[in-house]
């Protein structure tokens, strides 16, 4: 494999380094995964104090505001750079996103969408809890719910560490599908409880 | 990723761009205009001979093309009412079809000869001038300001804009700032500058929510303050809500005679002045009555409800408890109404901070991080989308790209497909907004990606690039990746969001939710059902021969009864046909799959879910 070179002086630079040893321009951000970007240890378990550290960290060397002074072409890769650790950051810092982007670097078969339903028990649970949303007519009724989904949802994700440890791919393919059913559920939930709350008195 | 070369915001700097003068912080507001400097570290508004450091975003344009900025514009509007121009702030980035509705209440006269698709342009001091020009000429004034009191050149500055602005208006903020001879070293948003001064100029840290409500507008922004690091977690607001709209609610209160355009000005004049004495007064004479502080906020209770139900919302948006912010920051003039206060120590259960001067704060936040930009300081400021960014697809349908409260700069593709088989052109359609359907969204961009070369329906791979830099600045382009014929279109959206619509859009999301979730679920079951009829004429033509004549009859009779519904309001009855249809070519499609086609109809989407439970 050829040896990536600087775009501005022609050094040789390594292949994760964000800038030129030789003469400390700033480098694309390449393809590394999200927790290489971070320098974090790939799995499911994220110290999420040391995950804000980290990116903080590099947002300070490789953001736009860093290179106010220099020529353009720099401050558009530290905006390729920055935008590239904000996806990872994101991607990592979300328990549900953080999922199925270990489970697709883990090629678990999850259906394109990710939101596609193909298990009938949890269909039929989706279905009885909208409609018990759609009978909610009043917010501690609408509340209650949410509070169960979040709950359900929390539970979930806990269980995720062990079917990550465990490597088991049916497993989290059934846990993200729930998760992606849970939040969904939970987001409804909160838009008819707002709803409800601000037409109230 | 040479897009981002090609939009690279800004005009190479100069070498050495960094030695040259110094840098100031300017909030460009609606009402009034602040000019502040920083050096090591300490923030000083620059003030008049007064000690004044407001300067009225008020210009005046003599015959003789004599320009005023500021009081002395404000004093002449009696005199030359057809020379003096204010609150031009609302116009910038906007465009004629965005004013109808409103341009009858504002206080300026629109050139009728703006041109289709530009930005509008007031007619002002005997001609037409555009709301660039007339921001340029307040940013000389603020810039004239800070070079006497300096006593050097000033080219370069951090400006403010409303955290909701939108590309447009940013651009067009940029725009005015090039004109005026300064430099942009960075747009802020105003709630995030005044965090940067209570962070860096008071030591502050942890969660806060910045409140800002100005004379027109109101904002909410939470963030994160850490040891120099400012990180946005939500923002929200409404932008037609603000001190204005406290007037108007007093002098309704007092219906009085209000048959002429003087005499509304003249009322909502005395009333601001009312309004300001009702803060330390108990009461005061209004147009021959007494109004109390009581009557006073009876009658903006109501608009400081909204404020506070934004907070809850906005609070909800970042999944904070109350209880989790330390502190609440006021910004603004209209922070000064007792009401205000007292709604924000209920809505977050703590007395909020105002140590910082609410009508300087902005300006000192852009001071400090103009210094932090120019001197290589260690803060840094991570702020976000103020709204979804999407793009509508089949039905009318908005998909978001980029949800709202993504930490910016941000880089999203999307793919999309084609609908049709031998669909050889796609139209993209990029919205802006939080509701589920494009026309309830503001239109940012139309074009029309060409060339697609020949395939099967949903074969084609169209990728859709958005990006969204530092300053809030968005580029969009797309790609067409199957075949290896890349072809690539490129748009910068040129004028944009209505500020009142952008804020309302957020909020309405809210209200309108339940209803948008059924139009959508009736659109997606239309969606679904033309699916269903083009997939099977589809498979028609190329194994008809596996139905014999009656198979077939029933079949082209359920596919019509699909047809016939499709145009039709009611969703059970398109979900009805549609299910029929799909029942009877059940046995087609396991022929067909005999013959080793896939059968792509599997699962059901959790978005669609609704649709199968028949309520």
């Amino acid at each position: 494999m050829q040896t990536p070179m600087c775009w501005s002086c022609g050094a040789p630079v390594e292949a994760a380094a964000s800038f030129c040893a030789a003469c400390q321009a700033v480098q694309p951000p390449g393809q590394l995964d999200h927790f290489a970007r971070l320098g974090l240890g790939r799995g499911y378990t994220v110290d999420l104090a040391a995950l804000d550290r980290a990116y903080f960290a590099l947002q300070r060397r490789l953001h736009p505001d860093r290179f106010v002074r220099k020529q353009p072409r720099e401050r558009a890769i530290s905006q390729q750079q920055a935008a590239a650790l904000n996806e990872a950051y994101e991607t990592l810092k979300h328990p549900i996103r953080r999922a199925r982007y270990l489970a697709e670097l883990m090629d678990v078969d999850l259906p394109g969408d990710g939101r596609t339903i193909d298990d009938p028990q949890l269909l039929m649970e989706a279905m009885e809890a909208r409609e018990a949303l759609a009978e909610a007519g009043t917010v501690a009724e609408v509340q209650a719910l949410e509070r169960r989904s979040r709950d359900e949802s929390d539970a979930a994700i806990a269980a995720l560490r062990e079917l990550f440890t465990r490597a088991d791919q049916a497993g989290i393919r059934r846990a993200i599908l729930r998760l992606a059913y849970l939040d969904k559920f939970v987001e409804e939930a909160r838009a008819r409880r707002l709803n409800l709350g601000s037409a109230g008195p | 990723m040479t897009l981002l070369d090609i939009h690279e915001p800004g005009q190479t700097p100069l070498p050495h761009a960094g030695e040259r003068g110094l840098a100031v912080g300017i909030d460009l507001g609606t009402t009034n205009s602040v000019v502040a400097i920083a050096r090591e570290s300490v923030a000083e508004v620059l003030r008049d001979e007064h000690g004044d450091g407001l300067v009225p975003s008020v210009v005046f344009y003599g015959d003789d093309g004599q320009v005023i900025v500021g009081k002395d514009a404000q004093t002449r509007f009696a005199d030359n009412p057809d020379a003096v121009v204010s609150s031009i702030k609302r116009l910038m980035g906007r465009g004629a079809a965005d004013l109808s509705g409103v341009s009858g209440k504002l206080p300026y006269t629109i050139d009728p000869a703006t041109a289709e698709g530009g930005m509008v342009k007031v007619r002002v001091g005997g001609r037409a001038r555009s709301p660039v020009e007339i921001s340029a000429d307040i940013l000389r004034a603020l810039k004239a300001r800070a070079e006497a009191a300096l006593g050097q050149t000033v080219e370069r500055a951090v400006i403010t804009v409303p955290a909701y602005f939108d590309d447009a208006a940013r651009t067009a903020t940029r725009d005015a700032a090039r004109v005026a001879g300064l430099e942009v070293l960075r747009l802020v948003n105003e709630p995030t500058a005044a965090a940067l001064a209570y962070g860096l100029d008071k030591g502050v840290e942890g969660l806060y929510a910045i409140y800002d409500l100005g004379g027109g507008t109101f904002d909410l922004s939470l963030l994160r303050l850490e040891k120099g690091v400012f990180q946005v977690l939500a923002t929200g607001g409404d932008a037609a809500l603000g001190g204005d709209d406290f007037d108007r609610a007093l002098a309704e209160r007092l219906s009085v005679d209000l048959d002429s355009p003087g005499a509304v000005r003249r009322v909502l004049l005395a009333a601001r002045a009312a309004k300001e004495k009702l803060t330390s007064a108990d009461s005061v004479e209004l147009l021959t009555r007494t109004v109390s502080r009581e009557d006073f906020e009876a009658a903006i209770a109501p608009l400081v409800k909204r404020t506070a139900d934004i907070c809850v919302r906005v609070l909800s948006d970042a999944g904070i408890g109350d209880e989790a912010v330390r502190g609440v920051v006021l910004v603004g003039g209209s922070t000064r109404v007792p009401a205000v206060r007292r709604a924000v120590e209920r809505v977050f259960g703590k007395a909020p901070l105002s140590d910082i001067d609410p009508d300087e704060v902005v300006a000192v936040g852009a001071a400090l991080q103009a210094e932090a930009l120019t001197s290589g300081s260690d803060t840094l400021l991570l702020d976000v989308t103020p709204l979804s960014l999407g793009i509508e697809t089949m039905g009318g349908i908005v998909e978001k790209v980029i949800p709202r409260n993504t930490p910016i700069p941000v880089t999203v593709g999307q793919e999309f497909t084609t609908y049709q088989d031998g669909q050889s052109a796609m139209a993209i359609h990029v919205v802006q907004g939080e509701r589920e359907l494009a026309p309830d969204c503001r239109s940012l961009a139309r074009f029309e990606l060409r060339g697609i070369p020949p395939m099967t329906a949903g074969a084609a791979r169209i990728r859709v690039t958005f990006s969204v830099d530092a300053d809030g600045l968005l580029t969009v382009a797309a790609e067409e990746k199957t075949t290896g014929v890349v072809q690539r279109v490129e748009v910068k959206p040129t004028y944009g969001l209505d500020e009142d619509e952008l804020a309302d859009m957020i909020y309405d999301s809210l209200e309108h939710a339940e209803d948008d979730m059924r139009r959508r679920l009736l659109q997606e079951a239309r969606v679904e059902a033309q699916r269903l009829v083009h997939a099977i004429d589809a498979a028609l033509v190329s194994d008809g021969d596996l139905l014999d004549g009656a198979e077939r009859g029933a079949l082209d009779q359920a596919r019509g009864r699909v047809l016939a519904n499709v145009s039709g309001e009611d969703r059970e009855a398109i979900n009805a046909a549609a299910q029929a249809l799909e029942e009877l070519s059940k046995s087609f499609a396991e022929r067909r799959m005999d013959r080793g086609i896939r059968d792509a109809l599997a699962g059901v989407s959790v978005d669609r879910l609704e649709s199968r439970m028949g309520n």
